[in-house]
C-alpha cells in the first residue's frame, strides 16, 4: 500500500453527480447553447465554479463569465486580455492554448501569449497581470495553472521551437515568483540538490541536464510542461511530465537529453526535484511524456504515455511498479522495469536523411485528451489515438522564435483502419475491460460520473455517452463543430445536474486564428492532415458551448 | 536534315540553359537593387524591382533561382510553421487563398516584413534575393498550371503531388479545411 493520495486534488475528468444515469442518459435534452463567436480548436473545458460557468476561447482569448441562476445562462462579463499576436505562429493541430483555475473569490489565467492574469471571479476585475513567458523566443503557455495551497504553479509549453522548458510558482495574491527551475541545463538551475533521489539515473552524477547533450544543445533542449501538472498535498510533491526534447531530429542531439520526455517529482514549496523517471529519453518521436498523470484512491499515480504504454508508479519515490501496453505499439518490445526505459525496436529507429515508415504509435499532437479515472468503476477511460506515421528526419536550424524540427511527418491509422478508441483499463488486471472504436483519432478527454456514465467528444462533433461498465453506446448528440475538449457536468442552482461540452474546430485547423490546412500536403498540421483527409468540414467555424439536462 | 536536327537540338539545349542559368555570385550592384520593391501602403501589393524587370523575373522563371527557394525553405523553418506548403501553425499557402496577396511582391514583403499574426520577419536573416527565391518557389508551390521551370524533386519524403505538374496536382481531389 503506498502513500495516502485522498487528499490529492480531486480528478477532473471524475464527478460524483449520480442524477444522470445508464438508465436515463439515453433522454438527453439540450439545455439551451452558447456561440462564442471565436474559430479555432476550443481544448478547455468548461469551468463551472458556484452559480457561475466560464468558457476560455482559444488565442486571442476571451473569457466568458455565464450566470447559470438565469434562463439560457446570461453574461455576467466577459474579459479579453490584449493578446501579442506573435504567439499565433506558434500552436498547431488542436494543442491547448492557455486554461483556467479557479479557487475561492478568484480565477488564475494561463494565456497562450504567455501571461498568468489573476481575476476577481465574481466581477471579472483583473487582480495582477504577469507575464512569466515570452513568445519571442517561442515560449508559451498552454495548459492551465495549478493552484497548490498560496502558490499557482504554471510551466512554459513551446517545445516545438526549442525554448529551455521550466516550472514556475508564483504567489497567488501577487503574482510575484517564488521558484523558478528549468527541466534542461547545470542542476542548480534544474532544482538538482541533496534530496534528489533518482531510481534511474546514477545517484552521484553531477549536471546530467548538460552532460547529456552535445554541447550547448540543452540551452534549446525544448523539454517543456507537457499537459497539466498534479499536485499531492499529503507529499508536498508536484508531478508534471516533462516535453520533448528539440530538435524533433533525433542525430542533432545525440545522448538522453536529460530532463526532457520524463515525469518529475518536485517539492511544491521550492521546486526542488525529488526524483525522475526517463520515460522516451532520447526521444525518437517527439512524445514527450504526454498523455496525463493521475492519482487514483490507492496510492498511485497512473501515465498513459503517447508512447502506448500504461505506467503506474509509486508517487513517493518514482519506482515503476508496471508498464503494460495499451495502445498499437511496434516502435518498442517492452518497457524494461529495471532502467525504466523503451526496449526500442531498431527497424524504428530514426535516421536522419531517411524516410522511416509506419511507426506505431505516432506523435502524439498536443495533449488534451485527458484520461479519467472512475472510483466507481476501478477503470481508466482513456480517449486514444490509434495512429501510426512515417517520419523523415533532416537537419535542422535554430533561429529563435521559429520550429526547430527537422522531421516530416506523415500520420495514418494504425493496421485495422479506426484512427481512436476509447480505451476502458482495467488497471489491476493490466488489460482493457472494453473497448470502443472511433473513426477518428480522439483529441478531447473523457468525463466518467458516479451515475456510471463515460462522455467523451469526437472530431466529427459528436458528443457521446456510454455505459460506464461495459462501454455500450447511450445516446449521442450532434454538436456544429468537432471536439477537442472534455465535457464537463454540473449541479445548476436549480438543483439538477448538467453536462457541457465545447464544440469548435477539431483536427485540421489550427489553433490560433482557425489555419487554413490543404489536406492535399500529406505533412501538413505535422502530418496530420494526412490521418484526418476525410474528416468533414465543421457546420459552423465558430465554437459553441452546448448543455444537455434530463427532460 | 542531319544539321536541322543538330540546330534543333543545339536550340533546345541552349533554352534549356537559360531555364537553368546560374550565377554562383550575383553582381553586387544587382543585389543591391533587388530589395528597391514599391510597396502600396498597407504593404499588400506593389511594384516589383526594375532589375527584376530588366532580368526577365528570373525568380519565377528559372528553375534553379525556385530550386534554391525550395532549399531555403526547410533551411530556414518555413516547413515548420507551413509544412509542405499545406499548413500547420501557420496557414496554407497551396490552397489558392491568401491574406495578403499572391504576387510577388506581397509574398516578399510577407517574408521580409513579417505578418502581424506569428509570421516572423526574415529582414536581416535573408538576403533580398533569398527572399526573391523564396517568394518564386512559394508561387510554384500551390500553382495549378504546368510551367517551364520548377524545382527538382524532393530528397526524402513526397508529402504533396511536386510544384508546377498540374496533371499530377489535379489528380489529387481539391479539398481544403478552413
Ligand atoms: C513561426 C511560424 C512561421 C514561420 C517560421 C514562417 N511562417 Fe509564414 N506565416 C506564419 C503565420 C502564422 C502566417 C499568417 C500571418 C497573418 O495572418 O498575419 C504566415 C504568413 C505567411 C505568408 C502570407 C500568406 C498569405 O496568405 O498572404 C507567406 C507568403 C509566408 N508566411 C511565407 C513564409 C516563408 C517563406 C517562411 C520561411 C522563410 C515562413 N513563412 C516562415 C507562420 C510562420
Amino acid at each position: 500500500m503506498g502513500p495516502q493520495l485522498a487528499t490529492a486534488q480531486p480528478d477532473p475528468g471524475f464527478s460524483r453527480l449520480d442524477e444522470i444515469t445508464v438508465e436515463n442518459a439515453g433522454r438527453l435534452v439540450p439545455a439551451w447553447s452558447f456561440r462564442t463567436g471565436t474559430p479555432g480548436a476550443h481544448a478547455t473545458a468548461p469551468l463551472i465554479a458556484g452559480d457561475t460557468l466560464f468558457v476560455l476561447t482559444p488565442f486571442p482569448h476571451t473569457l466568458f463569465a455565464l450566470d447559470l441562476t438565469r434562463p439560457g445562462a446570461a453574461v455576467k462579463w466577459r474579459y479579453m486580455p490584449p493578446p501579442d499576436r506573435t504567439a499565433d505562429g506558434l500552436t498547431c493541430c488542436d494543442a491547448a492554448t492557455g486554461g483556467l483555475a479557479a479557487s475561492g473569490d478568484r480565477l488564475y489565467l494561463n494565456t497562450l501569449d504567455g501571461h498568468t492574469i489573476s481575476l476577481d471571479a465574481a466581477g471579472g476585475q483583473v487582480v495582477w497581470d504577469a507575464r512569466p513567458a515570452h513568445p519571442q523566443t517561442g515560449e508559451t503557455l498552454a495548459a492551465a495553472p495549478l493552484v497548490a495551497g498560496n502558490r499557482i504553479i504554471i510551466g512554459s509549453a513551446g517545445d516545438d521551437a526549442g525554448p529551455r522548458g521550466w516550472l514556475a510558482a508564483l504567489d497567488a495574491a501577487t503574482g510575484r515568483q517564488d521558484w523558478k527551475v528549468f527541466d534542461t541545463g547545470p542542476d542548480a538551475e534544474v532544482g538538482i540538490g541533496e534530496g534528489f533521489r533518482p531510481l534511474y539515473d546514477p545517484p552521484q552524477a553531477r549536471d546530467r541536464g548538460v552532460s547529456t547533450w552535445p554541447p550547448a544543445a540543452w540551452q534549446q533542449g525544448g523539454g517543456g510542461l507537457s499537459g497539466a501538472p498534479v499536485a499531492d498535498p499529503a507529499l508536498g510533491l508536484v508531478f508534471y511530465q516533462t516535453g520533448h526534447p528539440a530538435p524533433w531530429n533525433p542525430d542533432q542531439r545525440p545522448g538522453e537529453n536529460r530532463w526532457t520526455s520524463g515525469i518529475f517529482a518536485r517539492d511544491a514549496a521550492s521546486g526542488a526535484a525529488r526524483w525522475f523517471d526517463p520515460i522516451n529519453p532520447h526521444d525518437l518521436y517527439a512524445m514527450g511524456a504526454s498523455g496525463g498523470l493521475l492519482p487514483t484512491p490507492d496510492g498511485r499515480l497512473v501515465h498513459p504515455d503517447a508512447n502506448g504504454f500504461l505506467y503506474v508508479l509509486d508517487p513517493a519515490t518514482g519506482k515503476m511498479l508496471s508498464a503494460t501496453r495499451f495502445l498499437p505499439v511496434n516502435a518498442a518490445r517492452g518497457i524494461d522495469l529495471a532502467s525504466a526505459v523503451p526496449i526500442r525496436e531498431d527497424r524504428y529507429v530514426t535516421v536522419q536523411d531517411r524516410t522511416v515508415r509506419d511507426i506505431c504509435p505516432a506523435w502524439p499532437a498536443g495533449s488534451n485528451a485527458q484520461a479519467a479515472y472512475s472510483p466507481a468503476t476501478g477503470l481508466l477511460y482513456i480517449p486514444a489515438a490509434t495512429l501510426c506515421m512515417d517520419m523523415a528526419a533532416r537537419s535542422a536550424s535554430y533561429i529563435a522564435g521559429t520550429p526547430f524540427g527537422g522531421a516530416d511527418v506523415r500520420v495514418k491509422p494504425a493496421p485495422g483502419g479506426e484512427e481512436g478508441a476509447l480505451i476502458a483499463w482495467d488497471i489491476a488486471a493490466g488489460r482493457a475491460a472494453w473497448t470502443v472504436p472511433e473513426r477518428f483519432p480522439l483529441r478531447g478527454g473523457a468525463l466518467a460520473t458516479a451515475g456510471s456514465v463515460v462522455f467523451y467528444g469526437t472530431l466529427d462533433g459528436l458528443l457521446k455517452a456510454v455505459d460506464a461498465r461495459t462501454g455500450r453506446g447511450l445516446w449521442q448528440f450532434q454538436a456544429t463543430a468537432g471536439i477537442v475538449g472534455r465535457p464537463a457536468t454540473f449541479r445548476a442552482p436549480d438543483g439538477h445536474q448538467y453536462v457541457a461540452v465545447l464544440a469548435g474546430a477539431g483536427g485540421l485547423t489550427g489553433t490560433a486564428s482557425a489555419k487554413e490546412i490543404d489536406v492535399r500536403d500529406a505533412t501538413a498540421a505535422r502530418g496530420f492532415a494526412n490521418a484526418l483527409r476525410t474528416l468533414p468540414p465543421p457546420q459552423d467555424r465558430s465554437g459553441t458551448l452546448f448543455v444537455f439536462r434530463l427532460p | 536534315m542531319r544539321a536541322r536536327h543538330l540546330l534543333l537540338a543545339a536550340c533546345a539545349f541552349l533554352v534549356a540553359c537559360q531555364r537553368e542559368q546560374r550565377d554562383l555570385r550575383t553582381d553586387p550592384p544587382v543585389a543591391e537593387a533587388l530589395g528597391q520593391v514599391a510597396v502600396m501602403p498597407g504593404g499588400i501589393g506593389g511594384r516589383p524591382a526594375a532589375i527584376d524587370r530588366a532580368l526577365g523575373h528570373p525568380y519565377q522563371t528559372n528553375a534553379y533561382q525556385l530550386n534554391q527557394g525550395k532549399r531555403l525553405w526547410d533551411w530556414f523553418n518555413c516547413s515548420g510553421c507551413h509544412a509542405a506548403g499545406g499548413g500547420a501553425s501557420g496557414p496554407a499557402l497551396t490552397d489558392g487563398s491568401w491574406r495578403y496577396g499572391p504576387d510577388m511582391v506581397s509574398i516578399f514583403v510577407s517574408i521580409r516584413d513579417g505578418r502581424p499574426n506569428g509570421m516572423p520577419a526574415f529582414r536581416g536573416k535573408l538576403t533580398d534575393e533569398q527572399i526573391l527565391q523564396l517568394s518564386g518557389y512559394v508561387q510554384a508551390m500551390g500553382a495549378e498550371t504546368a510551367s517551364t521551370a520548377a524545382p527538382s524533386r524532393n530528397d526524402t519524403m513526397q508529402a504533396r503531388a511536386s510544384e508546377n505538374r498540374a496533371p499530377a496536382a489535379a489528380a489529387f481531389p481539391k479539398q481544403v479545411s478552413r
